[in-house]
């Protein structure tokens, strides 16, 4: 008889597919940029702007697609309000202890955040004639407190889903601790690697863009270390990631996603060339591999 | 509150007829295939595979032979949802739609389960699944129309050999200690309850009488609350964002500073 390395390889997979695994990449992406977003209108200079309204810009469209993503995946998508309603009742459901209660409603409260934002930097942008909304957006102090709470729950909507996988019986997902900080860290590297092409494209030069550079090589190596330690917290059970799941974890998410974007800044602050776009495009491309792998991996068991 | 009611099944004495199954499906007008798909197991006569979204009772046929097949035993059992007192399913039910009864059963509504899916990956038995007809998770009700009713469940009722046994908690538990110490007695050492005290879960109102380990028969060792791990990683990830948090103003501040600074410079 097998034995098993813990309790959770008896229960089954929830058929959580593609619509999942997009969602945590948008949801992901969306939280990640309106969080950097803030934090440039927060903390960067008045050049810098336009690449805080490009941080609202990805934002709003991707929590869009998220709910949308959300209720398509549902067995019953009409009913997708019974999340927030109790269907027998009318009244609020809440469970403060289910992430995915909580999870739907910080996403509908980040939802309007994200709306507001994306008026604000629209208006702020001039490229809507509707002044009045300046006053939603840094840095009028309204609009900074809409940015600093709006990050939180931004971060909020990034992070839980992986505290959400944390709070089941499936093996790998409730096997560690450390989905949620793996998924928020992700969520930032990604967000500013999808700030920096949509920036470079535009042939965009503020100072700013450097600092996100940067910083995206900071939370990489971050990326890298929570992903090593989440491997080794999973103890005996990472031995459920010794097939193909684990190769693309290894090759699409640590190689290309991790070590190559690392090695290109590396030698890009070397004197080598910097190139941006490649590095921005592989990290990218290893956290939408990485959500890949943590969904469907955890399924095959 | 009426008492807490529930299945007790003595393993020992199942021979693996399947009526319950068929009562179950019967009674709740579970379709027989999927679809009119019905794939062979190829794998002993267990054709029913596992409980799922139609399949409400399962029998397990495991089949324990030497390699010679000269020696060896069949272990039967019918497997069911376990309406665990601390039902995990119910824990994280994001819509409310699963509640406990008045007879201490777990019951998902189905004019309320909006099929999330959420239910079935913390059920640690992996009893729910999602019914491709209704889109929404489904199991077993433990006949919760029937016990309003004053009638026993259909499975039980149908189970010839009084395997399956339905009653209140505290009746059902004293019978099967009963049983247990009556196998020891006949030398059948190997007897023992799975669930039936608040140790698992809370104490499930759906146990068995075992002579093997749990594994053995599909079921988990030591099954767990989902919410052990909310504290945990909910904290982890708070140290990720305040991380990133660093990083950001770190990266954004320092150098707008040091610019200005330059800039200061004469």
């Amino acid at each position: 008889m097998n034995t098993f390395p813990s309790s959770t390889f008896f229960s089954s997979p929830p058929d959580w597919g593609w619509l999942i695994a997009l969602y945590f990449f948008f949801g992901g992406l969306a939280g990640g940029s309106y969080f950097l977003a803030s934090l440039i209108d927060l903390f960067g200079r008045s050049e810098d702007r336009p690449l805080s309204h490009l941080g609202y810009y990805i934002a709003f469209p991707c929590v869009v697609v998220s709910g949308l993503l959300l209720t398509l995946d549902l067995g019953r998508p009409l009913r997708f309000w019974h999340m927030l309603i109790e269907s027998n009742t009318y009244r609020p459901m809440l469970k403060y202890w289910s992430p995915m209660s909580i999870g739907s409603w910080a996403l509908m409260i980040f939802g309007i955040f994200a709306f507001v934002s994306f008026l604000g930097a629209l208006a702020d942008a001039e490229r809507i004639p509707w002044p009045a909304w300046r006053k939603v957006h840094p840095p009028s102090l309204l609009g900074r407190f809409i940015a600093m709470i709006g990050g939180i729950f931004g971060f909020y909507v990034a992070g839980y889903t992986g505290v959400l996988l944390a709070v089941t019986n499936r093996p790998i997902w409730s096997d560690t601790p450390l989905l949620g900080l793996l998924f928020i860290v992700s969520a930032a590297s990604t967000s500013a690697a999808l700030m920096i092409l949509l920036a470079k494209k535009s042939s965009w030069t503020m100072p700013g863009l450097l600092d996100l550079h940067r910083m995206d090589a900071w939370v990489v190596a971050l990326e890298f270390i929570v992903l090593i330690a989440l491997i080794i917290s999973l103890g005996p059970v990472a031995r459920a990631w010794l097939n193909a799941w684990g190769l693309l974890l290894l090759i699409g998410v640590i190689g290309i996603g991790m070590l190559l974007p690392l090695l290109l800044y590396w030698r890009g602050g070397k004197g080598g060339v910097h190139d941006m776009t490649t590095t921005a495009a592989l990290v990218l491309v290893g956290g939408l591999i990485l959500r890949l792998v943590i969904v469907f991996s955890a399924q095959g068991v | 509150m009426a008492e807490p009611m529930g299945f007790y099944t003595d393993t020992t004495v199942c021979i693996g007829c399947k009526a319950c199954e068929v009562a179950c499906k019967e009674w709740n007008q579970l379709p027989s295939t999927n679809g009119g798909l019905n794939t062979l197991s190829g794998d002993s006569y267990d054709n029913t595979r596992r409980l799922d979204g139609i399949h409400w009772r399962h029998v397990k046929f495991i089949e324990q032979f030497t390699e010679d097949r000269k020696d060896g035993r069949w272990l039967l059992m019918s497997d069911v949802c376990k309406h665990c007192v601390h039902a995990a399913c119910l824990e994280v039910c994001p819509t409310g739609a699963i509640v406990r009864t008045e007879f201490d059963t777990v019951v998902i509504q189905s004019d309320a389960c909006n099929g999330c899916r959420d239910c079935i990956s913390a059920c640690p038995f992996g009893v729910i699944e999602t019914n491709p007809v209704s889109g929404i998770a489904q199991k077993c009700t433990l006949c919760y129309d029937r016990l309003q009713s004053g009638m026993e469940p259909a499975c039980s009722k149908a189970c010839p050999t009084q395997s399956i046994q339905f009653g209140t908690i505290s009746d059902l538990r004293n019978r099967a200690q009963k049983r247990v110490e009556q196998l020891h007695q006949a030398g059948e050492k190997r007897a023992y309850l799975y669930g039936a005290d608040e140790k698992m879960l809370g104490g499930l109102n759906s146990f068995y009488l075992l002579v093997d380990k749990p594994e053995v028969y599909g079921l988990p060792p030591d099954p767990k609350m989902p919410t052990r791990n909310l504290a945990s990683a909910s904290w982890f990830s708070v140290l990720g964002a305040v991380l990133v948090g660093l990083m950001g103003v770190i990266n954004f501040r320092n150098r707008g500073a040091r610019l200005e600074d330059r800039e200061e410079q004469p």
